[in-house]
């Protein structure tokens, strides 16, 4: 199965050409009259050379060295990997979206316009928001969103020793990091043996230096945080605000709205939920949305409805100002309201009632064989801890490339930090009863295999078309680029 | 019901999993949440369209705009109409590129984790510099996290920002830098160019980051000799967000002396999409690799002595560093870096300079027929490498609505940013304006008024 790989600069040679232009058709003048030599770089950028069907079976062949949702199962925790529907493709890149410029007087993007508006009411209608910025260009792009116009609603109070933010351990590293950014200092709340946030804990810890909780709910263990309530109650009295990641609203559309939970603040990760594709990393996705008394400070500009027509409102004197030149991704967001409409209301209640059957399904059947440390209903994904297989040798980044070798992608490993050898499994409602039951299958022929021979796993992946990656190695002597020297 | 066609699991099946769960209803693995949240009734959503239906209405949308297909575009200030060669999109259609996450998993990740390596390469090869991450959100956030880089690497909190920098740039540093209470103050202006006596007197120990841009704002090539070295003398980092297409004929950043490059690739094959999805360029000298943000591919070998690529030193990044990361970017804009590669790829070294130089020799005589007509000035003097800004005897907005009349999208007002300059706009000349066009244009202009 190994299979090298020539770089692209490895294959350039001097002369060959990929590309076609015009002659260029108005007057010549020397080169020397535009552009000072001087202002000129020396040499040539050292870009490759090659024909166009040398590209094209580059890249096409560098596409086969990679598995994606369209390749077969990836249950991801956290990562929401849902099939992304083709028609979505199809919209984004009408010529109507994809070559419109974005300082287009707005009488010529009404259409653009329009889709922006009708996005933010579906929204809003499924968080249960005021209002939504569309900016954002990523998940955590939007935790920092959200923070800063925390951040200004304090600050217009004169509210100013709010200088914390209360997270979860189970949370995703963004969250941290962006505390950080937002100029913040973090406080750890830790779980109980529930795996929920510990409410006495929290309780403790919130004061009039409080500025906001950030929440993921239903947590990354996948668990609904049942006290959600009470836990809004006691950052509220303390004049916190609450702070919802959305990284996993695939488990609960059609259920229950941050909104109504009590968050002030909800950013959705639309490549996930809304099923924009990841694109090996990105383009995502994350607007963000308010309740009432923090509108006045979302970014610049909003979309709003005048008469027949929509424009773009820059009036808004506390605004954070802009997180992003323009709109942000907004042909990601052409994506997403083109799910938004086909699945409609009934249709997103659907998708997460079979993510959330899917994922009990596929932990009622992986329990029997591995340890689940946290052993309740869970929402749309659920974490296993290898640490059995780890003291027979083999842990749960072993059992990742296993499965690699088995044609799935693995679960998330080594994540949240408080499971140890942490398989985290987010199957998604795209994937059928068949498929799970492959997975588990094999997961349950991986287990068999550590207690026979685990030396075996530990050496594995065998079968794709490299091995086992030296990432120390990679860290420790980093070569960045090529040439290498 | 909507969107049946994604959900595979049939009635049949729904039964045998839940009696394999040990529940009678779906509802029951949704007791957990509490009755006082549970949604009364049901979400308030339009109906659910067919594939037909949802075709129709968004090309009913997007029927609705002008674009650069069914008019002529003169429009730039950071996203331009360049010409995309068919193979990117066939190439970034490949699913099991887009359909794939972040390479976490490289040994079935090889194919994004060796393009990222490749555009890393890329971009360093344009700019000059010694590494490069796997990209930003945008050029906005670009610069500001760039800027940011240079307080972490000098333990100081003010940056310099030119005003002839982008002030949608400008906007998003603004905002990056209020929160975390980091000091921005603005270089003037002079003809156009940041003003090198004020920068010179600006400079102190105090200063984390200078932020120039090349070309400016104004399409003007800035004169950039002699700053290195007059910002280093205070040990301060020399930031510059360039234009990758001017890159290839223009002296490199670090032929000019930067540390850090950022800059927005649009204009490497990519659809402008009203300002997004765009491409965050980041690169800098090896010596601030540790501050840089993002990710970033390295190569390494498997178990049996092969090259293979992973992603490296993630130890900056939040998901093994949290709140003492470099920064909180986690999704990107992998696609779009991917996108620019095959761009770069297909153009090669000739390609990319004949590009900058179609941009700059039509951008010229795009000047020299608009220079000589009555009530039109030039705002600034100096070289223009594709764009120029246009002083016009009227309002703006009256004008691009006149060009539109005959299917051009004009210039773009940049009146707003810069009150002192009045009725003044931006017109951008890429390769792919002909004669024909540009003389349109001035034609136009001419008769108005």
């Amino acid at each position: 199965m190994r299979k090298p790989k020539a770089l692209i600069f490895e294959i350039s040679r001097p002369g060959r050409q990929g590309y076609s232009l015009p002659t260029c058709d108005v007057p010549a003048k020397p080169l020397e009259q535009l552009l000072p030599e001087p202002l000129r770089r020396s040499a040539v950028p050292g870009l490759p050379e090659l024909s166009e069907t040398e590209v094209i079976r580059h890249f096409t062949e560098l596409s086969t060295r990679n598995f994606g949702v369209d390749t077969g199962f990836y249950p991801l925790g956290s990562c929401t990997m849902k099939y992304n529907p083709k028609v979505n493709e199809e919209t984004a890149a009408l010529p109507g979206f994809a070559f419109l410029h974005p300082c287009q007087p707005e009488e010529t993007a009404q259409g653009a316009l329009e889709l922006l508006y009708n996005m933010e009411q579906g929204l809003k209608e499924l968080t249960g928001m005021e209002r939504f910025t569309l900016q954002p260009a990523a998940g955590a792009h939007g935790e920092l969103t959200g923070l800063m116009v925390i951040q200004a609603y304090h600050r217009s109070r004169g509210d100013l020793k709010r200088n914390k933010v209360l997270i979860p351990l189970s949370a995703h590293g963004t969250n941290p990091a962006t505390v950080s950014m937002a100029g913040y200092e973090v406080v750890q709340i830790p779980c109980d043996e529930r795996g929920l946030v510990d409410l006495e804990a929290l309780k403790a810890a919130v004061d009039d230096t409080t500025s906001a909780l950030m929440l993921t709910n239903p947590s990354t263990l996948g668990l609904f945080e049942e006290e959600i309530v009470e836990m809004a109650k006691a950052v509220h009295e303390a004049g916190g605000l609450l702070y919802y990641d959305g990284a996993n609203m695939n488990a609960i559309m059609g259920y229950t709205r941050p909104g109504d939970m009590g968050f002030d603040v909800v950013h959705i990760n639309i490549h996930k939920t809304f099923s924009t594709p990841h694109g090996g990393g990105g383009p995502g996705g994350g607007p963000v949305g308010v309740k009432e008394r923090l509108v006045p400070f979302l970014p610049v500009p909003l979309v709003d409805k005048r008469g027949e027509g929509f424009t773009f409102n820059y009036d808004l004197p506390e605004s954070i100002g802009k997180m992003h030149a323009f709109y942000g991704n907004f042909g990601v967001v052409v994506k997403a309201y083109t799910y938004l409409r086909m699945l409609g209301a009934d249709g997103l209640k659907q998708a997460s009632s079979d993510a959330v059957l899917n994922a009990n399904y596929l932990m009622s059947l992986l329990k029997k064989t591995y340890h689940l440390p946290y052993d309740r209903t869970c929402k749309h994904e659920f974490v296993l801890s290898a640490r059995p297989e780890k003291k027979k040798g083999a842990g749960a980044g072993d059992i990742a490339k296993a499965l690699l070798d088995r044609g799935f992608h693995p679960p998330t490993v080594y994540f949240p930090l408080i499971v140890e050898e942490a398989l985290m499994v987010e199957p998604t409602e795209t994937e059928s009863k068949e498929t799970l039951d492959a997975f588990a299958r094999t997961m349950e022929d991986i287990a068999r295999e550590i207690d026979e021979d685990a030396e075996k796993i530990v050496h594995g992946p065998y079968h794709t078309v490299v091995g086992r990656l030296d990432e120390v190695r990679a860290a420790r002597s980093p070569v960045l680029r090529w040439p290498s020297s | 019901m909507g969107g049946q066609h994604y959900l595979p699991l049939t009635g049949d099946d729904r039964q045998a999993m839940l009696k394999e769960i040990g529940t009678a209803s779906v509802e029951d693995l949704f007791k957990d949440i509490p009755p006082a949240v549970r949604l009364k009734g049901e979400l308030n959503m339009p109906p659910a369209l067919s594939e037909m239906e949802a075709l129709k209405h968004l090309t009913d949308l997007a029927q609705q705009n002008r674009h650069f297909q069914n008019a002529t575009s003169f429009m730039g200030a950071g996203i331009y109409d360049h010409f995309i060669p068919s193979v990117i999109k066939h190439i970034t259609g490949r699913s099991e590129f887009y359909t794939s996450y972040t390479p976490y998993q490289p040994e079935v990740s090889q194919g994004v984790l060796q393009a990222i390596f490749e555009y890393q390469t890329m971009v360093c090869q344009l700019t000059g510099m010694d590494v490069a991450n796997a990209s930003m959100y945008d050029g906005g956030t670009a610069v500001a996290e760039g800027a940011v880089m240079g307080c972490g690497a000098t333990r100081r909190s003010k940056v310099l920002v030119s005003r002839s920098v982008s002030p949608f740039y400008r906007a998003v540093l603004k905002n990056y830098f209020h929160s975390r209470g980091l000091e921005l103050e603005e270089i003037p202006l002079r003809d156009g160019c940041t003003d090198r006596h004020q920068l010179a007197a600006m400079l102190g120990d105090d200063i984390a980051t200078v932020v120039l841009q090349q070309p400016n704002f104004f399409g003007l090539v800035e004169n950039m000799s002699g700053l290195a070295d007059l910002i280093h003398e205070h040990k301060a980092v020399f930031l510059v967000a360039a234009d990758p297409i001017s890159l290839g004929l223009l002296q490199t950043p670090a032929e000019y002396g930067a540390d850090i490059v950022v800059g927005e690739g649009q204009c490497l094959g990519v659809p402008a999409s009203f300002g997004g999805p765009v491409l965050g360029i980041m690169a800098s000298r090896e010596k601030f690799i540790r501050q840089m943000p993002g990710r970033i591919a390295g190569e390494t070998v498997d178990s049996e002595g092969n090259r293979g690529f992973v992603l490296t030193l993630q130890t900056r990044e939040q998901h093994i560093r949290r709140e003492k990361a470099a920064s909180n970017i986690c999704s990107n804009e992998a696609l779009v870096a991917l996108a620019a590669s095959v761009y770069l790829a297909t153009m090669g070294s000739q390609g990319i300079r004949e590009v900058a130089e179609q941009c700059l020799r039509k951008t010229n005589y795009a000047r020299e027929q608009i220079r000589t007509l009555k009530g039109f000035n030039l705002t600034f003097p100096g070289i223009n490498f594709k764009e120029f800004a246009l002083t016009v005897p009227g309002d703006p907005t009256v004008l691009n609505r006149k060009l539109l009349e005959h299917n051009i999208l004009g210039g773009v007002d940049i009146s707003p940013f810069y009150p002192e300059l009045e009725n003044t706009m931006l017109f951008a000349f890429t390769e792919k304006r002909n004669k024909a066009e540009i003389d349109t244009l001035v034609r136009e202009l001419e008769g108005w008024k």
